[in-house]
């Protein structure tokens, strides 16, 4: 049971990770990353954040890097949220919930989600801190986590 | 004719977010990208040496070889930065 989603509305990570724990008694563990809005970036203090998103590829992309984690590991289920939109300080902006009959499996799994996510989904942040807005550069460190599932 | 989209920092530093172009002889991405470098100004800064551009062809991820066909979507963005 796959379920990705992309919304402006606020959404409750342990919702989530309670309907996908619930879907099948043969789960024997779930693994999740919540990715929340922090109130600092650079040592700047940030104090809103907008997500603009590309719809209709942002869907695609996810999709395929959920496709793909299916294929590289035996799971029995994926909950991808994301948000969009304005949000604040202690907000979540991302799950990725993954559920397997054993832990190995979930953990790689949702750490490679999260992983690409962070590389091929079109999404971009813009900051609000005291002295304006700015867009967040990508980060190299998320390449290289990236690049340790390949090959 | 194609239709290009923007998005992020570029959306803004170009003030546009989409656009239609006639094909003309546009084989592929990089082609495009030529043209739109040949306005000047803001579009040779965004599209110069020095600005990483990612691109998509219908949505998905593509690099400036990918070939482009009359009704494609084609879409310029900056590195991505969700999660």
């Amino acid at each position: 049971m796959n379920e990705i989603r992309v919304q402006s509305e606020p959404f409750d990570p342990n919702v989530e990770v309670d309907l996908l724990r619930n879907h099948s008694p043969s789960i024997g563990g779930v693994v999740s990353f919540i990715g929340q809005m922090r109130d600092f970036n650079d040592d700047d203090m940030v104090l809103a954040m907008t997500l603009e998103h590309y719809p209709g590829m942002t869907e695609k992309a996810l999709a395929a890097i959920v496709d793909e984690a299916n294929a590289r590991w035996e799971l029995m289920g994926v909950r991808v949220v994301h948000r969009v939109g304005r949000m604040l300080p202690k907000d979540p902006i991302v799950l990725v919930a993954v559920a397997s009959s054993h832990r190995g499996e979930a953990f790689q799994a949702c750490e490679f989600i999260i992983d690409y996510l962070k590389t091929r989904a079109p999404f971009w942040k813009r900051e609000e801190s005291v002295e304006g807005a700015r867009w967040v550069d990508a980060r190299e460190s998320d390449d290289h986590a990236e690049a340790r599932w390949k090959g | 004719m194609i239709q290009i989209r923007f998005f992020a920092r570029l959306r803004e530093m170009l003030e546009v977010e989409s656009e239609q172009m006639e094909l003309a002889g546009m084989a592929t991405i990089a082609d495009v990208v030529e043209q739109l470098q040949q306005r000047g100004g803001v579009w040779q800064q965004a599209f110069g040496g020095g600005n990483t551009v990612m691109m998509a062809l219908n949505q998905e991820m593509a690099s400036a070889e990918s070939a482009v066909a009359d009704g494609d979507e084609v879409a310029f963005f900056p590195p991505v930065t969700g999660g």
